[in-house]
């Protein structure tokens, strides 16, 4: 299988603090795939790594052919960062067209990815006076303009209301069926079983990287989150 | 350098600032209250009105521009707006020039409210024109927008952005011959006053006061302003790291 992303033996220092320990993973192009583990485990500081922004220790994280964080990749790769990275004192629509802008693209690529994450009604409306939720999806909105081939999205279903969170996962599943590779974190193992494959990863070490139905076969539970505490308790053994 | 992006760049920043209509109005009325202020302050005192008001309206673009920057640029930094910037085709100039040019811009206004209000309302007189004054102005608050950028580099907080302003910006405006005559200073404060660029934006200005015809001081001074201005971007765009521990 086509590899969007490799990652080989990366180690990130933050401070005195060793946050990822060799971590190296393959993620599939095309799918979406699930960086899953509690608060605190890496995860932002894995993602920070992929789309370039982090100083690591040691290790290559390739996207795409390339380097991570190389110049051509600017163009091919959406972030959204955990906390929504819009500016709250413009709307909606100037958010979207400023990002859109950015790329060389005009007024209806940014329409259309407001479109996209249902934030039509609301493209009017400054970013500061949206609850959490919407705020996230603007910031989602401005990641999907220019159809990027890669899309980082770093928890970006928190605070949404179920029905949206549904249709935020349809709209993930749909861009990986076009040919786009999602990588999605979150800390919510109810979330997993929606990932065509996972990554789990606990105090800056990968302790599952599979599909889920195998790694719910490996632990030998149908519940993710027993499958994970199993793996878990599988490692503090060995 | 991408001419789009820079000029995307600069109307987003003014369009975050329009929709803050409060700032707006401060940067615009607030110079020109203040020049009021000093016109009753030195009722009747006549050349030394003069003197002191055309400085100030060198002065208050610099320190305003300064302060709006630096908080403007840390705030890119804390919501996670740069790091996301910085993962798209923008290059760091483009971000630290849109940024010089619209708050250029916005200086611009702000220093044709204030000059008029001092030639019109407070007879403020200058041998040399109002426009080259307006001139000054843009340059001097393009200077500051630059220190901005380069100073919110090492400020993690709020707090210490606006400490930067009693250390970069106070000296400036101690030693730029406001207070004391340079000729009066001792050598080794003139020396210091030498070294800083708003002593040379104030020396144009006082030669737009004594002079009809632009003068090649004034034309020297302005180019070393523009070059401290150039100077401080390019140091700005060295401290923006597109990787962070």
């Amino acid at each position: 299988m086509n590899n969007a992303i490799e990652v080989r033996d990366l180690v990130v220092d933050r401070g005195k603090r060793r946050v990822l320990h060799g971590v190296s993973c393959d993620i599939p192009a095309g799918r979406v795939t699930g960086l899953l583990g509690p608060s605190g485990s890496g995860k932002t500081t894995l993602i920070r790594a992929i789309v370039g922004v982090q100083i690591v220790r040691g290790g290559d994280v390739t996207v795409l052919g390339e380097p991570a964080g190389s110049a051509p990749l600017r163009r091919t790769v959406g972030y959204v960062t955990q906390a929504p990275s819009v500016y709250a004192d413009l709307s909606v629509r100037e958010n979207a067209r400023y990002f859109a802008a950015l790329l060389g693209l005009g007024a209806a690529e940014a329409d259309r990815a407001i479109a996209d994450v249902g934030l039509a009604d609301a493209k009017n409306q400054l970013v500061g006076n949206l609850s959490g939720g919407q705020r996230s999806r603007a910031s989602l909105a401005c990641a999907l303009i220019g159809d990027p081939k890669l899309l980082v999205l770093d928890e970006p279903t928190v605070g949404q209301d179920p029905v949206l969170r549904a249709d935020l996962w349809a709209r993930f599943h749909e861009l990986a069926a076009g040919g786009t590779t999602l990588l999605v974190s979150s800390h919510v193992m109810d979330e997993a079983g929606r990932c065509d494959r996972l990554l789990l990863i606990r105090e800056g070490r990968l302790i599952g990287d599979d599909t889920p139905p195998a790694i719910r076969a490996a632990a030998g539970t149908d519940d993710l989150e027993e499958a994970f505490l199993r793996l878990i308790r599988e490692q503090v053994a060995a | 350098m991408n001419l789009t992006i820079t000029l995307a760049t600069a109307s987003r920043v003014l369009r975050q600032l329009r929709h803050d209509r409060r700032t707006v109005a401060l940067l615009v009325v607030v110079p020109a209250l203040l020049l009021t202020l000093l016109y009753f302050m030195y009722d009747g005192a006549g050349t030394t009105f003069d003197r002191i008001a055309l400085i100030m309206l060198g002065i208050f673009p610099f320190v305003i521009m300064f302060l709006v920057t630096s908080i403007a640029m840390l705030r890119e930094r804390t919501t996670g707006t740069l790091e996301r910037l910085l993962t798209t085709p923008l290059g760091k100039i483009d971000l630290l020039f849109g940024y010089g040019l619209a708050f250029g811009l916005a200086a611009a206004v702000q220093g044709a409210v204030a000059t008029a209000a001092a030639y019109w309302l407070l007879d403020l007189d200058t041998a040399g024109s109002a426009g080259l004054v307006v001139l000054i102005a843009v340059l001097n608050a393009v200077l500051g927008v630059a220190l901005g950028l380069f100073c919110s580099a090492f400020a993690r907080t709020e707090f210490q952005a606006v400490q930067f302003l009693p250390v970069v910006v106070v000296p400036q405006i101690l030693l730029c011959g406001l207070f004391v005559p340079r000729e009066q200073m001792a050598g080794w404060l003139d020396a210091i006053s030498s070294a800083l660029p708003l002593t040379y934006a104030v020396e144009a200005l006082l030669q737009v006061g004594v002079s009809t015809e632009a003068t090649t001081t004034m034309w020297r001074d302005l180019v070393i302003v523009a070059g401290a201005a150039l100077v401080a971007l390019t140091l700005a765009a060295a401290t923006l790291r597109r990787r962070t521990p």
